[in-house]
């Protein structure tokens, strides 16, 4: 009978059940000619077999409550570092690799925003509602007037504020509206579409206080939403284009911001 | 799909946790490790390929941390196996085969950082070769070679050609 040689990678991988059925077989009529080789397995086992005595405990510990809120609620969202903003203001997480810098490109437990942010989703959810349907004045400035339009906002929002860009995902700019927030504050809504006739919008409104949340997800009646606060502004981008598809337009949205 | 990835998370921590205690020798120091392996899993969750395996994308995860944070105590150059027969002449082989669990704890943690990863990932964790090789970011031989000198180095660090036997002292 004619056997290939048992190799020291051999003798491991049939510890570890790496061997397919025929090799096992061979190493087994091998090792029972060889009972040094034979004694060191069972010594390799034995390393196995203790490190379960030792560590196999830490299975049966209750686990700690800071873990399991970690694992449960994602973290605060951090800041991007200076460099990372130059970074991608030169366009370099545009490459493959690194696609999506991880800093802000994470999703919070659904509905465990604050109460405020929630509040403005629903705003966007209904002003999008109102005005999605409409045909001949979806918005009050067209996108043709991009200038006048970020001008007019930025002027009645009395922040610095402009449509981003998402032809990447297909989307054309519309326009935008003025709305008056749920506390009768400007609002403003930029409305997308794209060669279905599928429309995004994207509501921003001012808040009191310097924020920054994670993203969060809330439906309503078949309709999506993701929002989060970022700096002065609360952002909503709302669309029935799938819960996935959206959430790539608000990370898209964000990046764009965060410029 | 968040609420699902927590209950998911959940799930493996106690997996994560004991292979953060062997790795470290350390209980705080590994839950600790777990925490960062947790939250930079919420921040990676846009790089998880729906469908594939949780548990070795998460022990990659906590890997490179721990390996981020050793590098930053070591001058031990990253990814060079420091020479095994360097680390065992300085104990004695002993003169009995039968072994306290504290002295296997104690070799355990004079092995080069990569050959208790190993080792750990495939004889405690049961992880298959190419899961490991997956985790640690080297080829599967390289798998082989390591978990080949880890045990072998261990297996002299306690004296035995017999192979230990194991008895528990605490």
């Amino acid at each position: 009978m004619n056997r290939r040689p048992v190799s020291e990678a051999d003798l491991h991988a049939w510890l570890d059940g790496e061997l397919p059925p025929a090799r096992r077989l061979e190493v087994d009529a091998w090792l029972a000619e060889q009972p040094e080789a034979a004694a060191r397995l069972r010594a390799y086992a034995e390393i196995d077999h203790g490190l379960h005595v030792l560590y196999d405990d830490v299975l049966a510990e209750p686990v700690p409550a800071r873990l399991r809120a970690a694992a449960t609620a994602a973290p605060p969202r951090r800041r991007a570092a200076g460099w990372a903003r130059a970074a991608a203001a030169a366009g370099w997480l545009l490459l493959g690799g690194v696609a999506g810098w991880s800093g802000h490109t994470w999703i919070g437990p659904d509905g465990i925003g604050g109460v405020s942010e929630l509040e403005v989703a629903h705003e966007a959810l209904a002003a999008h509602v109102v005005y999605v349907p409409e045909v001949r004045h979806p918005v009050e400035v067209e996108a043709a007037q991009g200038a006048h339009l970020a001008a007019w906002l930025s002027k009645r929002m009395g922040h610095p504020i402009r449509p981003p860009a998402l032809e990447v995902l297909g989307f054309q700019l519309l326009g935008g509206r003025l709305l008056p927030d749920g506390s009768g504050q400007p609002a403003a809504q930029f409305m997308y579409q794209d060669a279905t006739g599928h429309r995004l919008t994207l509501y921003v409104t001012r808040c009191d206080d310097v924020r920054e949340t994670a993203f969060r997800f809330t439906s309503r009646d078949g309709l999506d939403a993701f929002y989060w606060a970022d700096g002065v502004l609360n952002y909503a981008l709302v669309g029935d284009i799938g819960r996935e598809a959206l959430e790539g337009a608000a990370h898209e949205v964000y990046r764009q911001l965060e410029l | 799909m968040s609420r699902e990835f927590g209950a998911a998370l959940v799930a493996e921590i106690p997996r994560l946790r004991r292979y953060a205690r062997a790795l470290t020798g350390d209980a705080a120091r590994a839950d600790d490790l777990v925490q960062d392996c947790l939250e930079r899993a919420w921040s990676r969750l846009h790089l998880f390929r729906a469908g594939s395996a949780l548990r070795p994308w998460l022990f990659s995860i906590l890997h490179n941390l721990h390996a981020n944070a050793a590098r930053a105590f070591s001058r031990t150059p990253p990814g060079v196996d420091l020479d095994p027969d360097a680390l065992g002449e300085a104990v004695a082989p002993a003169h009995d085969v039968q072994i306290e669990l504290g002295e296997l704890e104690r070799a355990l943690h004079r092995l080069p950082e990569e050959q208790r990863a190993v080792l750990l990932l495939v004889g405690l964790e049961q992880l298959s070769y190419q899961e490991a090789a997956e985790v640690l970011g080297v080829p599967i031989g390289t798998v082989m070679s390591r978990l080949s000198r880890a045990r072998e180095r261990l297996r002299g660090l306690l004296g035995g050609v017999e192979g230990p036997r194991l008895r528990r002292v605490k």
